[in-house]
């Protein structure tokens, strides 16, 4: 059983992120890349179902993403057991201005997959760079794979995936799926694994990563940038200024006019 | 042309948002608003402020289930030829809109927040990474789909009490033998005491850093005798129960405080949140989006904010 974990790191969100100067794209040389959390997620059920049921577990990513060396051995480093990095043949830089775009993305990765199937597909069901859509469902219709996301869990039981999917408020639905399939992963079942940076570095001495190369062929029409600005805030709050204790004093007070607090 | 939800029998709110936004954008260009309905052709009465439904039954679309409902979506469009589709950034959403887009071969923005029709062609705000950054994109062509965030047009406009035409269409050959199956329909857990109906929330978010930190903020909430919610990524990471969740895929609450600690207020946790009578936020990052919509806020550490608060509090 092969599970193929499509992976891309994606600006750290808990940095600043700085606009170029036309305002057309993101400023990516100060940029921190961190592993996408949902594919983070996904690695980690994919993982979850190798230790289950002993599949073999290939991470991808695109030769031309950001940071894709440091995130392919640390999936290696977590107990994959292969990373393959994806050429597109061309070497045409096509790239979208906040990153590679999703169809040229599901396009290389449809070309690999075409070569080397896999029985499940698993990747995040999202990312935060995500603009003209989704991998998984963009994977599912290129590859005329049956696709499910926002899965919480997912299992094997004989030639089906068991998958457990997510909707608002909690509500969750139990599907079947034949295989092979391509599964958006929400969050695993268990927290992501922690893989130690004397591991990751391990896997860089003596792990390989495959290199594959897949022809690009054109692709359609997509949505096309004017701008990219930061949101205006229609309001803002009221700065509480002081120390710590000053703040604390200030929001009690604020709490206790409200009865929320005694005294 | 909106793609309508319902549970239970009952349209969703976000359905009748994008029906609102649809006639603005459907007067713009001198056309209709149709609505899809899969699987529940009786709830077209609660689609009155659309002009058309079109409605689709069939075993298979009963409940939600993304092949049986892609396919016949697909038909649909094929059939009715909107210039739009609309559909909630949702499970759906995130299952059909992206799929839809190469079988329909429609340009796709995803997480929209605005949407105009300009000289003809649709204009859109997609929010990415967090929501600290907003996209204006051009759909180009002769159609285009759009997933929108929730909460990000009025449902008034959308609802009526009229009837709208219905036009019934034939299901897709195929839908008999898909390639998934509905096994079981959990709903949501009750268990757990229902953030909802508190009247103040401690809630934390990424800030917290780990579980091992969770004690400060349980200490607080203690404190405070009220309970302590979350933002997804801590619910997502097992440090608090999915019951507590607040925001697009989790709760929505409206309690008379939000006290937001390390919670950078991306758009799916606002829509979740943003109509509590008082929000206090605490972030680092003076350009989190959370001091939008916050009353008052602090970019003091909560590290060091939630030991005094707890100190005073307990007096």
């Amino acid at each position: 059983m092969r599970i193929v974990v499509p992976v891309k790191a994606v600006p750290d969100l808990v940095e600043e992120i700085e606009l170029n100067e036309d305002e057309t794209g993101i400023d990516r040389e100060y940029l921190t890349f961190v592993l996408g959390e949902w594919d983070s997620q996904a690695l980690e059920e994919a993982l979850l179902l190798k230790d289950a049921s002993g599949a073999e577990v290939v991470a991808v990513g695109l030769a031309d993403d950001p940071e894709i060396d440091q995130i392919l051995y640390t999936a290696l480093a977590k107990g994959a057991d292969a990373a393959v990095k994806l050429a597109d043949a061309s070497g045409a830089a096509r790239s979208g201005p906040a990153g590679i775009r999703i169809a040229e993305r599901a396009a290389l990765l449809s070309g690999y997959l075409e070569a080397q199937p896999a029985d499940l597909v698993i990747s995040g069901v999202q990312a935060a760079d995500d603009l003209e859509g989704q991998l998984p469902p963009t994977l599912g219709a290129l590859l005329d794979l049956p696709h499910v996301s926002v899965a919480v869990s997912v299992e094997i039981d004989g030639g089906s995936a068991i998958v457990r999917q997510e909707f608002a408020g909690g509500r969750s639905h139990e599907l079947q799926v034949e295989m092979p399939a391509v599964i958006g992963v929400q969050s695993a079942h268990q927290a992501p694994r922690y893989a130690p940076i004397s591991r990751i570095k391990q896997a860089m001495q003596t792990r390989e990563l495959t290199e594959f190369t897949v022809s690009l062929p054109a692709t359609g029409k997509g949505a096309v940038v004017r701008r990219m600005h930061r949101p205006e805030m229609s309001g803002h709050a009221e700065m509480l200024t002081g120390n710590a204790g000053a703040v604390a004093d200030q929001i009690v007070d604020l709490l206790r006019a409200r009865g929320l607090v005694k005294g | 042309m909106v793609l309508a939800e319902h549970t239970g029998g009952q349209v969703s709110e976000g359905t009748h948002e994008l029906i609102g936004k649809a006639h603005e954008l459907a007067s713009v260009l001198g056309g209709l608003t149709e609505v899809a309905l899969l699987g529940r052709a009786d709830l077209a009465g609660q689609l009155g402020g659309a002009d058309i439904v079109v409605a689709v039954d069939h075993p298979a679309l009963s409940e939600y289930l993304p092949e049986p409902y892609e396919r016949t979506l697909l038909e649909v469009l094929a059939q009715r030829s909107p210039r739009l589709l609309l559909i909630a950034h949702g499970t759906v959403g995130l299952d059909l809109a992206a799929a839809l887009s190469v079988r329909w071969d429609a340009p796709l923005a995803t997480y929209v927040s605005a949407l105009e029709i300009e000289e003809g062609t649709v204009t859109a705000t997609a929010q990415i990474l967090g929501g600290k950054v907003l996209v204006d994109i051009e759909l180009r062509g002769e159609r285009a789909i759009a997933t929108v965030l929730g909460g990000a047009f009025g449902a008034e406009p959308g609802q009526s009490p009229r009837d709208a035409e219905v036009v019934h269409l034939a299901p897709p050959a195929g839908l008999d033998a898909p390639r998934m199956s509905l096994r079981q329909v959990f709903e949501a857990d009750g268990g757990d005491l229902d953030i909802s109906s508190a009247e103040m929330l401690v809630s934390v978010g990424r800030g917290i850093e780990s579980q091992d930190n969770m004690e400060i903020v349980e200490d607080l909430a203690d404190a405070l005798g009220v309970p302590l919610s979350a933002s997804r990524p801590v619910v997502d990471a097992g440090w608090l129960a999915k019951t507590r969740q607040v925001g697009q895929s989790g709760l929505k609450v409206k309690p008379r405080v939000y006290l937001a600690l390390g919670i950078s207020g991306a758009p799916e946790h606002l829509e979740g949140m943003r109509n509590a009578e008082l929000i206090i936020a605490c972030n680092t990052d003076p350009g989190a989006p959370i001091f939008g919509v916050a009353h008052y806020g602090t970019t003091v550490d909560l590290f060091d904010l939630v030991p005094e608060l707890v100190g005073k509090v307990r007096g």
